[in-house]
């Protein structure tokens, strides 16, 4: 197995004297498609935020890529959540993606060529060329959104960790946002925190479950119970349709359902 | 009329005066206003009029107490936002009150006769001495020089402060550079438009210059010009009507930015109603 890429052990966090992590181990491998999932006020946000160097924990250690979280977390692609922006801001969607390389250039002052280059790469990828220099304040949330990640690409990271990228995007716009994320997948680890369940990717491998406390299970072994563990109330996420679109069927795990009517008009709307 | 006033050194000096705090207030208000900041240029202004009195009281050039007081509340401010994590606003309150605060105390314990307060609480550009122009000058130099060496992280910083952290930038340098020269910026202005007013010129031209800025390069030079229009218009004004210039040119300043801002809503009013 190989070292992890994002390493958490026994990290500690309170604010205010206000328990948010309890003893968060967790390990994010390469090539892992990760979901941290759980309630609001669960933690989510402040385990990203620790990962990143954004907050210090009072107890536990962090390790990006072996090594500090300083010197590291530069090969981390950060895509924070929407309502952290102001999109009223003079700026550019080349400008603000050209922004995402200002970590990588050192004492240099200005952009150089292989800094443009980046920037058209991760436009293009992204495909919002050609809006580039539209104000990020006269485009559509789902193309925000996608400037967001493509700011977070043009430094090339080994590790891409987005905070709740669906809460503000409609339904079409959410889609296509996952089968960005699939593509993105082949090349990067993705690490995804959300509290959408219902939206999942079927592409998650590995699915952390927060809640002040953390649970980790791989994709395929997840169950209703482990979900209730972290969720008050694991009746109104079965009604999303949990088990269906978030993770691989099996027919063993299907058996241990309680599946209710309105849960299989889902699936059939699935297929 | 104007043409005969150009003859004298004073108006001169004014126009003078008002171009170099015009360019200060493009390129520092233009970030502290995108930044949501205003506030703390109304903190560290009246912050300031505690080192004016501190001035009077020892008998030191009153500007130069301002400096101190402007510069240190900049410090004090930066401190406490980052290690404490207080909120700016309430910051801004306390200094903003603690400042005016000392500032009475110093000039009731002044010996001698009470001096021109009003001078420094409303300014008075047609009284700007030469020296004082260098200096101005001088700032500016170093105001367009920080901003143009540092432009693009000024603005990842300005814009996604949070994410410059992330990218191991000096934010927090930056942060601090930014709320320095917004400290010496507003002890400049003092003497052009007052403590009182300083806010409005910093806050004004940009707010306007937003409406029809693309990025921060074109918003940092509308901002310039629009302060150039309204403090040249507010001194001939003033010159004509005999009337104190600091109130001119911010009356100028405040009805265009009400104009503008009630201009877009009308033209949204009837753009909805086409659809």
């Amino acid at each position: 197995m190989t070292s992890p890429v994002i390493e958490l052990s026994h990290v500690t966090f309170r604010f205010n004297r206000h328990p948010v992590l309890d003893d968060v181990t967790l390990a994010i491998r390469e090539g892992e498609f990760h979901a941290i999932i759980g309630p609001n006020g669960g933690g989510k946000t402040t385990v990203l935020k620790i990962m990143l160097g954004l907050l210090q924990p009072q107890a536990g250690s962090v390790r990006i890529l072996g090594g500090s979280v300083r010197d590291n977390r530069r090969y981390l692609g950060y895509v924070p959540q929407f309502r952290t922006f102001d999109f009223r801001y003079p700026i550019s969607v080349r400008e603000m993606v050209l922004s995402g390389r200002l970590g990588h250039m050192g004492t240099k002052l200005r952009y150089g060529d292989e800094d443009h280059a980046a920037a058209e790469g991760a436009l293009e990828t992204m495909d919002i060329t050609d809006i580039a220099d539209r104000e990020i304040a006269d485009i559509s949330g789902g193309q925000r959104q996608r400037a967001i990640i493509a700011r977070a690409l043009v430094g090339y990271p080994r590790v891409l960790l987005l905070d709740e990228p669906t809460v503000y995007v409609d339904t079409p716009t959410a889609t296509h946002f996952y089968d960005i994320l699939e593509d993105l997948r082949k090349e990067m680890t993705i690490v995804l925190i959300t509290h959408d369940v219902g939206a999942l990717s079927p592409e998650i491998t590995t699915v952390s479950c927060l809640n002040h406390r953390i649970f980790t299970h791989d994709a395929r072994e997840i169950t209703e119970e482990m979900i209730g563990a972290v969720y008050p109330c694991p009746v109104d996420l079965i009604a999303h349709g949990v088990p269906h679109r978030v993770f691989r069927r099996h027919d063993e795990m299907a058996e241990e359902e309680v599946i209710t009517e309105e849960e299989e008009e889902e699936e059939v709307v699935d297929r | 009329m104007i043409l005969e006033a150009l003859g004298y050194e004073f108006f001169r000096n004014a126009l003078a005066a008002g171009f170099l705090a015009s360019i200060a207030c493009g390129c520092i208000g233009s970030f502290i206003v995108v930044k949501r900041m205003v506030s703390l240029a109304g903190g560290i202004s009246h912050a300031a009029f505690g080192g004016i009195g501190l001035g009077y009281y020892l008998g030191v050039d009153p500007i130069l107490g301002a400096t101190i007081f402007s510069l240190a509340t900049a410090g004090i401010i930066t401190h406490f936002r980052n290690q404490a994590h207080q909120h700016l606003d309430t910051l801004v309150a306390a200094v903003w009150s603690s400042g005016m605060a000392l500032g009475i105390l110093f000039i009731y314990l002044a010996p001698g006769f009470a001096p021109d307060l009003f001078s420094y609480l409303f300014g008075n550009i047609l009284l700007v001495p030469f020296e004082n122009l260098v200096l101005m000058a001088l700032l500016v130099c170093i105001i367009l020089i920080t901003v143009t060496i540092f432009y693009d992280r000024f603005v990842a910083v300005t814009f996604d402060e949070e994410y410059a952290i992330v990218m191991n930038l000096p934010a927090r340098a930056i942060m601090l550079a930014l709320i320095g020269l917004t400290a010496l910026t507003v002890v400049m202005l003092i003497q052009v438009v007052g403590v009182i007013l300083v806010i409005a010129l910093l806050s004004l031209p940009a707010a306007i210059a937003r409406e029809y800025s693309s990025s921060m390069k074109t918003m940092i030079l509308y901002a310039t010009l629009l302060g150039a229009l309204f403090t040249t218009s507010g001194i001939c004004f003033s010159y004509i009507l005999d009337v104190p210039s600091g109130g001119a040119i911010i009356l100028i300043a405040a009805a265009s930015y009400f104009l503008v801002i009630l201009g877009r809503d009308i033209r949204q009013h009837f753009a909805e109603r086409k659809e």
